[in-house]
């Protein structure tokens, strides 16, 4: 039974991960309508901003937890700017094969550069050690992880559903032409909000650059896992996105224990599931 | 969904006709490569690629279905000819025969969880799908996880043909590869080609029509993914082995690549896309780091300026469909 | 002048021609198939190309009118690209030695093809046993290490040194099974103890469940049976668990220096593994991996990868220069290297067994504290030798059929 609580508790640090990475693909297909294949390569950006910040500049962890996800976004946002805006109005799937196209040139310039046995980054001074539960020995950093992005999480729910920007900015995805008569600069949030999106992935590189190397292809199956993620619950709800996120990474976990063979292929084998019974995910609506 | 391809261009018998003529000159041209200096193995690998690629297309151009997991039926194909030709001994026939029937088993399965769903969330689903498989086979004994089945005999073709001679194998491969072109093109012309159409256009309206179009996009995604088992079953004769590169991610990137660079929707832009990112990789093996990089920027480039493709500009240039 | 240039082609062309007829054929072509780009790059990559330059300059052949030519590709872990390259290679490029092919699957893939054609690989790089066992060639030589090694020497010395109960994280694939089933075979055989094992799928990026099981197993040593970017994940993720801290230790199954100097030491420190290189052994390999750490890009220390390469190339060109000139026949040419005794500043002296396997001492290492250390790449203190003979795999286990038994 101890075992089990030590499971729970590791799966809801990989969960972290999941909601983190799945809400910012969320907030990005609500504004843009497109799936942003980049995200695992921005993520790994954001993993890889930390370590410049330390090695180069001498800014360590905290710091960085803030400034990495400023400039990944912006960044992204200069991605957004130049080129995801000229596929408006174009089919989705561009959008799609487009990211794909960037996330292939942003790991393969990162993988030659640096290679691929990955970047060591050391977890800050204030959060080493752990404390020792009884059932388990919790390393203070990923209980600083799921504690950190759980309120990351809230706080993007909160501004998106309950501030008079985030009311803006849905107005927006339903109706442009009618919010830009209002004299918002739609384009301009769109912008902001790839921003935003690709802000939380850099966020969960950094959070994750001291647990895993930092590796030029931390992100690219990761963000297959977080697709499946995505359609499991619907990119209806920001709500939805991130209880899913931290669901499936409980459930994994517990995968891990009672039949690791199958651990990391059961999110898409509970995905085909949701898809026989519910075609349109747990909270989404039909695409 | 009628942004991915170039559709002004009427259907007409005029259109037939070109059609024809240059898949007829197609087909000599490529019965000629033996007499040149031109590297058959090189022309084996694309050929089968560019029947995947086909096959992709046939799901894409026609049916307005974006799969980003074709590798899967690839290397389903690869492994289950690979495993029949080498561990049960069976005859090239029967090789290629069990793969077809593992991988279109498996278009069935996948196509029925995935059909049910649209535009993205299909390619999110078909991608996810994949890797389920890719996860599979990494840890199934019968495909020697990262090792891959090796050293796979060719034998004889009915008994006769020695595929063990490039010639030989050369022939038989473009033969496949005719064979599986002219399938897709018929099908492209047939009414049910005409109907996959109309629901690429608009779903709703053919729904009206009475056209009970999951059955028939199930039907395109099943003979979709049977040809490109078919032409991972011929892949296991040129390369002699199967491995997890034909089932992982990046092979199924790769299909969507050659189609995009030839032209969606186009009926030769697979093929001539499958030669130039074939020809690319061998040219560019030297530079390996970078030939990702070089992937990404076309994909980037073809996504932002070019998006009809080689064969797409080329027939909307001359006013022609190809 | 039209003239002249025809009439120098022609003399140029009968002088080729008599040249062919009287003396020896004395062109060679290497070929360096590698992995330049992913997860093995920095343990062969371009570090092997140099391998191999540095083994021609220093052959000294070319003063004896020898024409030697590398030619290096990127095989990108692919089994299919790899023979696509390879085969291209021989028919088109003339290539008459392969060297380094690290990563099983391409290994097994080019050994097929090295056999159909009668050329020569020196395998330096991967891993597998079946080389020179099942999947053994006349034309094949592997070199460095392999798995049976490298489970016999660590499982045994560990055992020998109390690490009698294990544990096992073994990656979820043929290679992991394996490299698990070797080790266990080796630890029971000297009186250890196999307490219990989780299966980990390959390229997991969190190995917290299943560290936490190895935990609990209260076994003294976790073996890792994984590799790469999974032994390195697994590592960094027991120190912050604290599995070396709390009195467990860390046996690498299949570890290189490379990743100790990504991981650092702070990390690595009190991991033990086997490996049968290291630069700072003795004169003779300090010497080399000065010269090569010079000219490397990122100033590393050579791998056993790729002093395997300058290693197995230095036998190559005596044993060609012997046979006085190139036969363009894989089988003789590795039959006759077989014959010679190895012997140079890398690896020392040593034989070529008839399955094509390479004998040499294999060096138990535990990776130092940094407080230890003296400097970048000061990483080892050997703990254990392995004779050659005992080392491999003994021909009486062997199911390779150039084996008489």
């Amino acid at each position: 039974m101890q075992a089990l609580y030590a499971q729970l508790l590791v799966g809801l640090i990989n969960g972290s991960f999941y909601a983190l990475l799945s809400l910012g693909l969320a907030v990005i297909f609500g504004m843009l309508n497109i799936i942003n294949f980049a995200h695992g390569a921005l993520y790994m950006m954001g993993a890889f901003c930390a370590y410049f910040l330390l090695n180069i500049a001498g800014i360590g962890y905290w710091p960085a937890l803030i400034i990495a996800p400023i400039l990944v976004g912006i960044f992204g946002m200069i991605l957004e700017r130049t080129m995801l805006q000229r596929l408006a109005g174009l089919d989705h799937l561009y959008g799609l094969l487009l990211t794909f196209g960037i996330a292939l040139i942003v790991q393969g310039v990162f993988q030659n550069y640096f290679g691929s046995s990955g970047l060591p980054y050391a977890i800050p001074e204030e959060l080493r050690g752990g404390i020792n539960l009884g059932f388990m020995f919790l390393p203070i950093y990923r209980g600083w992880v799921v504690v950190f992005s759980l309120v990351v999480c809230l706080a993007t729910w909160y501004l998106i559903e309950k501030t008079r920007l985030g009311a803006n900015l849905r107005a927006a995805t339903e109706n442009p032409t009618l919010v830009r008569a209002f004299g918002i600069n739609v384009p301009r949030m769109i912008t902001l909000t790839y921003g935003l999106g690709v802000g939380l992935a850099a966020l969960a590189g950094v959070l994750s650059a001291p647990i895993n190397q930092v590796r030029p292809l931390m992100g690219a199956d990761l963000i297959i896992v977080v697709f499946a993620v995505v359609v499991i619950g619907g990119m209806g709800s920001i709500l939805g996105s991130i209880i899913t996120g931290f669901s499936l990474g409980v459930i994994e976990g517990l995968t891990k224990y009672f039949y690791p063979e199958a651990s990391n292929t059961v999110v898409f084998v509970l995905m085909v599931l949701v898809l026989l019974v519910k075609p349109a995910g747990l909270t989404g609506r039909a695409a | 969904m009628s942004a991915m391809t170039d559709d002004t261009l009427p259907v007409t018998p005029r259109a037939m006709r070109d059609e024809m003529l240059v898949f007829a000159a197609m087909a000599v041209l490529l019965g000629l490569v033996p007499l040149t200096d031109i590297y058959p193995f090189f022309v084996m690998q694309a050929l089968c690629f560019a029947l995947l690629a086909c096959a992709f297309n046939l799901l894409i151009g026609y049916g307005g279905l974006l799969s980003f997991g074709h590798a899967m039926f690839l290397g389903t194909a690869g492994y289950c000819s690979a495993h029949a030709l080498k561990v049960w001994g069976f005859t090239p026939e029967l090789g290629i025969l069990v793969g077809v029937a593992a991988s279109g088993a498996l278009s069935v399965v996948t196509g029925y969880i995935s059909i049910r769903r649209q535009g993205i969330y299909f390619s999110m689903i078909t991608l996810a799908l994949s890797q389920l498989l890719y996860f599979i086979y990494l840890q199934a004994p019968f495909t020697h996880g990262e090792d891959g089945i090796q050293g796979i005999p060719q034998g004889y073709l009915f008994g006769i043909f020695n595929l063990a001679q490039p010639i030989v194998l050369y022939y038989v491969v473009l033969a496949g590869f005719l064979g599986g072109f002219l399938l897709i093109f018929r099908a492209i012309n047939s009414p049910f080609g005409e109907v996959l159409k109309a629901i690429r256009e608009n779903e709703p309206r053919a729904v009206s029509l009475g056209y009970k179009t999951d059955q028939y996009k199930l039907l395109a995604f099943i003979l979709s993914g049977t040809i490109a088992g078919f032409a991972g079953s011929l892949k296991v004769f040129v390369a002699q082995n199967a491995s997890l590169t034909d089932v992982h991610w990046t092979m199924s990137g790769e299909i969507v690549l050659m189609t995009l660079v030839g032209g969606l929707g186009t009926v030769f832009g697979p093929v001539v896309g499958a030669f130039v990112i074939i020809a690319m990789q061998h040219n560019l093996a030297g530079f390996g780091q970078w030939v990702l990089v070089i992937q990404g920027v076309i994909f980037v480039a073809c996504v932002l300026t070019f998006r009809r493709g080689i064969v797409g500009e080329i027939g909307h240039y001359l006013k022609r469909s190809l | 002048m039209k003239h002249r240039i025809s009439a120098l082609f022609l003399g140029t062309a009968l002088a080729l021609a008599a040249g062919s007829a009287l003396a020896q054929d004395k062109n060679v072509k290497i070929g360096v198939l590698t992995d330049n780009s992913g997860l093995y790059s920095d343990l062969g990559g371009a570090g092997s190309s140099l391998a191999a330059q540095m083994a021609v300059e220093d052959s000294g052949l070319a003063a004896k009118g020898w024409k030697i030519e590398i030619i290096s590709a990127d095989h990108q872990n692919k089994p299919d690209i790899a023979t696509t390259i390879a085969r291209q290679w021989i028919d088109v490029d003339k290539v008459d030695i392969f060297v380094d092919v690290l990563n099983s699957g391409v290994a097994l893939a080019v050994n097929n093809l090295v056999t159909e054609k009668n050329v020569v690989m020196i395998n330096t790089g991967a891993a597998t046993s079946d080389l020179t066992n099942a999947k053994c060639s006349p034309n094949t030589i592997h070199w460095v290490y392999d798995t049976y090694m490298l489970a016999n020497s660590t499982g045994q010395a560990l055992v020998k040194a109390g690490g009698d109960s294990w544990y096992f994280l073994t990656a979820d694939y043929a290679f992991g099974h394996a490299l698990e089933r070797d080790t266990a075979a080796v630890v029971t055989k000297s009186g250890g103890k196999v307490l219990g094992t989780v299966r980990h799928p390959l390229n997991s990026s969190d190995f917290s469940s299943f560290l936490l099981q190895a935990q609990a197993s209260k076994a003294k040593i976790v073996g890792m049976a994984n590799a790469g970017g999974d032994t390195t994940n697994t590592i960094k993720q027991a120190s912050e668990f604290g599995i070396v801290a709390g009195g467990q230790k860390l046996a690498g199954l299949l570890l290189f220096i490379n990743d100790v100097h990504s991981l650092g030491l702070k990390v690595a420190q009190g991991l033990s593994f086997t490996e049968t290189f290291y630069w700072d052994l003795n004169d003779g390999t300090r010497a080399f991996s000065k010269r090569f750490s010079e000219r490397m890009k990122n100033k590393a220390m050579p791998s056993m990868v790729q002093a395997g390469v300058y290693s197995g190339l230095v036998h190559y060109f005596k044993t060609i220069d012997a046979m006085g000139g190139n036969p363009r026949d894989g089988v003789k040419v590795v039959a006759k290297m077989k014959e010679m005794p190895t012997d140079d500043p890398l690896f020392g002296k040593g034989t070529i067994r008839v399955d094509g396997r390479k004998l040499h001492p294999a060096y138990l290492f535990e990776v130092k504290k940094p407080a230890e250390s003296k400097g970048p790449w000061d990483y080892y203190k050997l703990i254990g030798t392995t004779p050659a003979d005992q080392a491999f795999r003994p021909l009486s286990e062997s199911v390779c059929p150039l084996v008489k038994k």
